[in-house]
């Protein structure tokens, strides 16, 4: 049942990236253009989805297993260390670069095939690299 | 500033079903939904009790395939060179994974929950990614 729901978890959620216009890296650079022609259309994504979330997470809180019985797993760590600045600023470079984070670089590959598939590969190699790296 | 209210419209409601997909994941499975920590995950080879995350990847793979059937695809042009994607591809790579987490994991998980790593992240990815756009598109 796991496999099922977090599948269904998976699909809506790629709907949400494609219909909020996720999936569209110009979307992307135009929100971080702020001296530019700035959209704030993707304020709206994060607001949307904030909301919702939110709640189910206020909802969980008082629980110490899923509704299928699975230990919630919530991340545990509260210390701010600079792996966590210097890796949200290297992604953050990364993706006002082209405009790509991993769900909509995951979500393009059935639609924009050799650049996403471009993009996918070298970022799945980042992750690896930073695992050998890392040990 | 671009004001497009169809554009905000569907923004916002593509953010609510991203909550839901959020909601989903945590409270059936007592998961968070950041995709480069489900990537990450699966990439390393330990299988036992990690399906999940192959089927949301799965998931999230098809659900363009489901749009298709029921509405028009955003048509999408990215203007970015084939060098400029993949530094950008090994940037997020390393990048989410020495962070813990991208826009799904603390720009929204982590800040619906109020975790101060989270929105520490979010402001700097977004510093970092607003800063790059200024210097692609104001000084170079």
């Amino acid at each position: 049942m796991t496999l099922l729901f977090a599948f269904i978890a998976g699909l809506i959620f790629g709907l949400g990236l494609i219909l909020s216009g996720m999936t569209n890296t110009a979307n992307i650079q135009n929100f971080l253009d702020i001296t530019g022609h700035w959209d704030p259309s993707l304020m709206f994504v994060m607001a949307g989805a904030l909301m919702v979330s939110a709640v189910s997470f206020m909802l969980i809180k008082a629980r110490s297993s899923s509704l299928l019985g699975v230990a919630i797993d919530l991340p545990k760590k509260s210390i701010i260390d600079q792996k966590l600045v210097t890796g949200a600023a290297l992604f953050g470079v990364g993706w006002g670069l082209v405009g790509f984070c991993p769900g909509p670089a995951i979500v393009s590959l059935v639609t924009q095939p050799p650049q996403a598939g471009l993009f996918v590969i070298s970022m799945v190699s980042g992750m690896l690299l930073f695992n050998v790296l890392n040990k | 500033m671009i004001w497009d209210t169809t554009a905000i419209w569907h923004a916002l409601l593509g953010g609510i079903l991203i909550g839901f997909a959020v909601s989903i994941l945590l409270i059936f499975n007592g998961k968070i939904a950041g995709i480069s920590g489900i990537l990450g995950g699966a990439l390393n080879a330990k299988f036992h009790g990690q399906g999940w995350r192959y089927t949301f990847l799965l998931g999230l793979l098809l659900s363009p395939v489901l749009y298709g059937a029921f509405s028009t695809l955003p048509t999408i042009t990215i203007s970015a060179s084939n060098t400029a994607i993949v530094i950008a591809g090994l940037l997020v790579g390393v990048g989410t994974r020495m962070g813990n987490g991208c826009t799904s994991g603390h720009g929204i998980c982590g800040i619906a929950r109020l975790s101060s790593r989270s929105i520490i992240a979010t402001l700097t990815f977004m510093g970092f990614g607003i800063l790059t756009v200024f210097i692609l598109r104001h000084l170079i």
